[in-house]
């Protein structure tokens, strides 16, 4: 290290009177300079381009509302609106269609607001459980024991055409819990 | 035969040169006591690396990146393709084997004070080698492909979803989408087979370096001191005076240790087979019980019992804090006695930190804080606690099955370890108690008041009632002692 100070040192390149191998080591410096940060443009913005769309929520099916029988909570699945050929069994997304009556829904997302796993339902005791850390939710899906900050996601629904639609696309986290 | 080779090899090195510079490595002098069954560690770490990039071309030439195909891939490895198996095995058990062998060279570099000057930064390029090599272990993880790999992704975006602002950003970014699919495999396949090793050998050759040019870490003594003025005339003078050439001096500890762990490695993974996977990356298969690997549970067992409201925090902060004291640590104490004797707050952080994860560790084996799903219909009520009972409590005894309070709490030591066992509910707790307990909840237990009609309820707190040690009697409301004891 030390060698390699003192060897700029004795050159000095930057002082130098302009000649033309120093023209050329300075132009040679600047040219790669920008042809670096071109480069660097379309690298970024295709490594970086899944966080550049603001949202990925579109409506979806679940079906029509005659699957959903009145005080019932059902698994439900969709195909995942942004899928790909090789996604495979990933594109499905399950989640949890809880008919109250009428048109009344609550549709949950299948992530425990703790970590992400997937609750289970248990119409017998009327609770979601979840089988990672423990993570328990009522069937209105208040919190109701272990580490989850709060209440279960829920997807925004409407009924149309005989169908039961939600407003879906994105894995829910704590920071963008519209699922 | 021999004027033969001679010549080749002096053909040779006239045009590759390379000759000085092995041999000057081979001889280069290292001090006597660094010959110790204690050094051999690293080299062992990095013998398990280079397998590890063996085995790993050996997979991908048959493994298939993508999503819809992944988990078939691995079922065809580990049935079809010949000693797909064995490797898979060899692979799998190699990161176990790395891991190991890295944190023993890690506690072993630590204590012996080899961080010290002026070694500081072979310690950090060695945490980037920790770094790295954790995330090989959990990128690899998502290579096998199934439901934990599935869900343990979600476990890692629902903690970067956590980040203030750009959480959504962060995990859009990580799963190269919104959800988990193709683009998040084929993205943790470029990390495992390209970004993440390629960090890694260019650590390792700094590191190697480094340990060349600043020579190994004599054998500490108690007393003699580390001082920046006169260290490196003191170390030069010990090589000088008690030294050796490392080949095939120091070198033939490493090469007998080396050869027994792949030899481990070998009959481990012929024993053992391969790791998983499990079943298919299906999210619509929710009857599943995600865990993470190994090295990873304490991590996992962490999340569960930290106190929730500290959670965010210590998830986003946590690993900062960590890593950025371990970077830190030379240059915090890159000075001073050596010896770990002379190191009493050393000696306790190892002892602390390994007993913390050792027991995490193993909690998360068997993660009581977990509901186990399938108690309520898979573990029986022991039949001493149903003979001889009246109807009512038989009433109560099956609502503990079917509201799946087994999942919860345990009878006869099978169900659920989230809640007290059942066995002794009659000693622990007074009717009024039990009855308060089920309908209204608390200390983690949610309400039941909802999903319990009042003679179920009635039935319930029949048959826990007759939950008590022979020899001791239920408890019994002292305010009230006209009421005759419940149960039996």
């Amino acid at each position: 290290m030390a060698k390699i100070i003192e060897m700029s040192e004795q050159k000095d390149f930057l002082s130098e009177k302009t000649t033309r191998r120093h023209f050329l080591f300075t132009a040679g410096i600047a040219i790669n300079a920008i042809a670096a940060t071109l480069f660097a443009i379309p690298i970024l913005g295709y490594v970086l381009s899944p966080a550049r769309r603001f949202t990925w929520l579109n409506w979806i099916s679940l079906g029509p509302l005659t699957d959903y029988p009145d005080n019932e909570t059902r698994l439900a699945e969709y195909i995942n609106p942004f899928k790909k050929a090789w996604d495979g069994e990933t594109a499905k997304i399950p989640c949890w269609v809880r008919h109250l009556s009428g048109d009344q829904f609550q549709i949950f997302a299948i992530n425990c607001t703790h970590l992400g796993c997937p609750v289970r339902w248990f119409s017998e005791s009327g609770l979601f459980m979840c089988p990672c850390h423990g993570g328990v939710f009522y069937a209105d899906g208040r919190h109701a024991s272990g580490p989850p900050p709060r209440p279960l996601y829920q997807y925004k629904y409407k009924l149309e055409a005989g169908q039961l639609w939600i407003y879906a696309g994105e894995l829910p986290t704590l920071g963008h819990p519209e699922a | 035969m021999n004027g033969l080779l001679k010549s080749t090899g002096k053909w040779l090195d006239a045009r590759l040169q390379v000759a000085d510079a092995i041999v000057s490595v081979a001889e280069h002098r290292v001090p006597r006591s660094s010959a110790s069954w204690w050094y051999v560690f690293g080299s062992a770490t990095l013998v398990v690396f280079i397998l590890q990039v063996v085995t790993g071309i050996c997979l991908a030439t048959v493994y298939t990146p993508a999503a819809n195909r992944a988990w078939d891939s691995l079922i065809y490895l580990n049935y079809q393709q010949p000693l797909g198996w064995y490797l898979r095995a060899l692979h799998g058990w190699g990161s176990d084997f790395m891991v190991a062998l890295m944190l023993i060279h890690m506690i072993q570099v630590f204590l012996f004070g080899a961080y010290k000057y002026p070694r500081e930064l072979t310690w950090v390029a060695g945490c980037f080698l920790l770094l790295c090599t954790l995330g090989m272990a959990f990128t690899g993880q998502v290579l096998r492909f199934d439901q934990d790999a599935y869900w343990g992704l979600g476990i890692g975006a629902s903690i970067a979803g956590r980040t203030p602002i750009i959480g959504f950003k962060v995990v859009d970014l990580i799963l190269g989408g919104p959800i988990i699919a193709g683009e998040t495999l084929s993205r943790f396949f470029a990390l495992h087979v390209f970004v993440i090793p390629a960090l890694l050998i260019g650590f390792v050759g700094l590191h190697l370096f480094l340990v060349l040019r600043l020579g190994i870490n004599e054998w500490p003594m108690p007393g003699r001191v580390v001082r920046r003025a006169n260290y490196i005339r003191q170390y030069e003078e010990l090589v000088r005076s008690d030294g050796e050439a490392f080949m095939p001096y120091a070198a033939q500890k490493d090469l007998v240790f080396a050869g027994i762990i792949i030899l481990s490695l070998l009959v481990t993974a012929a024993i053992m087979g391969p790791i998983g996977p499990n079943g298919q990356p299906d999210p619509t298969i929710i009857e599943t019980v995600p865990r993470p690997d190994f090295f990873f549970l304490w991590l996992f067992a962490l999340f569960a019992l930290l106190p929730p409201w500290t959670e965010t925090v210590l998830m986003l902060t946590g690993p900062v804090v960590a890593i950025g004291l371990l970077f830190a640590l030379p240059f915090i104490s890159g000075t001073g006695e050596k010896h770990w004797r002379r190191r009493p707050i050393s000696v306790i952080v190892v002892i602390l930190i390994v007993t913390t994860i050792g027991t995490l560790t193993w909690l998360g084996t068997f993660s009581p804080w977990s509901p186990q799903m399938e108690a309520w219909s898979a573990a029986p009520t022991p039949i001493e606690y149903v003979k001889g009972r009246t109807p009512l409590e038989l009433k109560g005894a099956l609502l503990v099955q079917s509201k799946q309070c087994r999942n919860c709490h345990s009878l006869g030591g099978e169900g659920g370890l989230r809640g007290p066992a059942l066995d002794d509910t009659a000693t622990n707790l007074t009717r009024d108690q039990i009855v308060r307990q089920i309908v209204q909840g608390g200390g983690n237990m949610p309400a039941y008041g909802k999903n319990l009609s009042p003679p179920e309820v009635n039935a319930l707190v029949a048959f826990l009632g007759t939950l008590h040690p022979r020899r001791e009697p239920p408890a019994r409301d002292s305010a009230q002692p006209a009421i005759p004891a419940m149960g039996n």
